[in-house]
């Protein structure tokens, strides 16, 4: 019995409490960025913006999110039930499971797996699949085109950044997630390869379906795409998920290109303050550009959309991995 | 190790039930997912077996992509799905003596293995030499060393298959605008817009 409970429930009960650890927080994020999304865009905009709901309306997104919950569900005539459900499930539960191997710290990671970018990867790739579940269960039109642009829009612009990716690994010589953030120690990634930071910044807007790559849901002929059909907790867990998605996106450009938990300099006052206050800052600085970007650019037409993943950042992308395999080689730099 | 046996009897059923209902769900597009979750259920069994690198590369080229082009496809075919079923006898025998085949050829390939012990030896013998060298190392090893020319050719068929599909579905239509992105930016104001006085009544 002692056995049991030393090797098996106690790690599990230890394993519950480090997931609830992260996912609490990840979803009060969520919530915030909702706020941080309409004080910012009303700023922009010479708007207030949220401030009636609680001090300065910081209590805005709890009370929207207990709307939305309160609704009424609709399931559409001729939907599929199974695949509707099942649809923003697992949207919301791939934006979560993809924080596992993210690490928060020297140290401070949930799973350390060797093959931490490819698990990213993988997930991120596999995001495609609640939208065109949506877009195909809720049997509307406007949802089944929806559902066709996101799924070529993410399949064009997912070749690009596995290329990026590629480059950083010839730079680091791991997969490690942690591994690549110390390789960051003496310069952040983003400096010798900026325009690949740029080109992986771009393809994360396109992977998240944010403006102005924001086709699949673009309101002025889709209506609200995909998730036309979705309202209450189906919606909500859709919404969720996207900006749960912005979230991770946004520490996969931190890990990657801006030195994760580092410091920018490792000198006294830099020091002082924890890893994670960094990686929180980071993320917080990409999810502004997010935002920025969304209340500064118009929408992409769908053929310029395609042209600039295909013909753009994918050769260029393709150079850029030679350049640097070419560099690293003829100088010797090759990580060991 | 208890968890790692009930993971594995996990993942192999359901591996087995969701490959019989790719084949038996009425709706091809369950099919179609169902597939998927078969590709994961398989990625899940490459884990078990330490080969974490395979298991990546399986949800990522498989599911990520392929399966995404398959979705995409059997979602905007317009079937009929009494007509379907009704062929199901009809390539019955066919597809019985293609999976007869392939049997026989696994069969061929472990059927040693499980009978004697030497060719178990010789087999784990072929696996990753150190456990210091990490999945993802021991891979690029083997395939960038001793099989360098096979992994290029296998590219080379790719590559092959590739400009073949390009250039069976490519056709060249009369008439077709195409927009030219470079003299589209290269327009300047007074090249197109000029400004006139217009007298009221006197037209241009």
């Amino acid at each position: 019995m002692a056995e049991i409970w030393s090797g098996f429930l106690l790690p599990l009960i230890i394993i519950v409490l480090q997931i609830l650890a992260i996912v609490v927080p990840l979803l009060v994020a969520v919530a915030y960025l909702t706020y941080a999304e309409r004080k910012v865009m009303g700023a922009i905009q010479l708007r207030q913006g949220p401030n009636i709901v609680g001090p300065f309306g910081l209590l805005q997104p709890f009370a929207d999110g207990l709307k939305l919950f309160a609704k009424e569900q609709v399931l559409p005539a001729g939907a599929n039930r199974v695949v509707f459900y099942l649809a923003p499930m697992m949207t919301f539960f791939l934006s979560l499971v993809a924080w596992a191997v993210i690490p928060f710290g020297d140290g401070l990671v949930l799973t350390n797996i060797n093959v931490g970018v490819l698990y990213l990867f993988a997930i991120s790739s596999l995001g495609v699949y609640g939208i065109v579940m949506a877009g195909w269960a809720s049997n509307s039109r406007y949802a089944f085109l929806g559902a066709l642009r996101s799924a070529a829009q993410m399949v064009s612009y997912e070749v690009s950044m596995g290329l990026v990716i590629i480059t950083v690994l010839l730079c680091v010589g791991s997969l490690n997630l942690s591994a690549i953030v110390n390789a960051q120690k003496t310069i952040w990634f983003a400096v010798p390869l900026l325009p690949m930071f740029v080109i992986f910044f771009i393809s994360a807007l396109a992977e998240t379906n944010r403006a102005p790559f924001d086709l699949p849901e673009g309101e002025s002929e889709l209506v609200a795409g995909f998730m036309v059909e979705y309202s209450s907790a189906p919606f909500a867990l859709f919404f969720l998920g996207e900006y749960a998605n912005m979230i991770l996106m946004s520490g996969m450009t931190s890990i990657l290109f801006l030195g994760g938990w580092l410091p920018p300099l490792s000198i006294a006052p830099f020091t002082w303050v924890p890893g994670i206050v960094w990686f929180a800052l980071k993320i917080a600085l990409c999810l502004f550009v997010f935002l920025w970007v969304r209340a500064t650019m118009p929408r992409y037409r769908y053929d310029q959309l395609m042209r600039l993943g295909w013909k753009v950042f994918l050769p260029f992308s393709l150079l850029w991995v030679v350049l640097t395999a070419g560099v690293l080689v003829t100088f010797g730099w090759l990580p060991k | 190790m208890i968890v790692q046996s009930l993971s594995f009897y996990l993942f192999a059923t359901l591996l087995l039930a969701s490959g019989v209902m790719v084949i038996s769900a009425r709706n091809p597009v369950h099919s179609v997912l169902f597939l998927i979750l078969a590709f994961f259920q398989a990625a899940g069994l490459c884990v078990l077996m330490g080969a974490e690198f395979l298991a990546m590369i399986l949800v990522i080229v498989y599911v990520g992509a392929v399966a995404v082009l398959f979705l995409f496809v059997v979602m905007m075919l317009d079937i009929n799905f009494k007509d379907l079923r009704a062929g199901f006898l009809q390539y019955l025998p066919i597809g019985g003596l293609v999976g007869l085949v392939l049997l026989l050829e696994l069969v061929m390939v472990l059927g040693p293995s499980l009978i004697s012990h030497s060719a178990l030896e010789t087999a784990a013998a072929a696996k990753a030499t150190a456990p210091t060298v990490t999945n993802t190392e021991a891979l690029g090893h083997l395939v960038y060393t001793h099989y360098v020319y096979l992994f290029q050719a296998s590219g080379i068929v790719l590559l092959i298959a590739m400009i073949g599909a390009i250039v069976l579905t490519l056709r060249h239509r009369e008439g077709v605008r195409k927009q030219n992105i470079s003299a589209q930016l290269a327009r300047r104001r007074q090249d197109t817009v000029t400004i006139r006085k217009v007298t009221t009544g006197g037209g241009i």
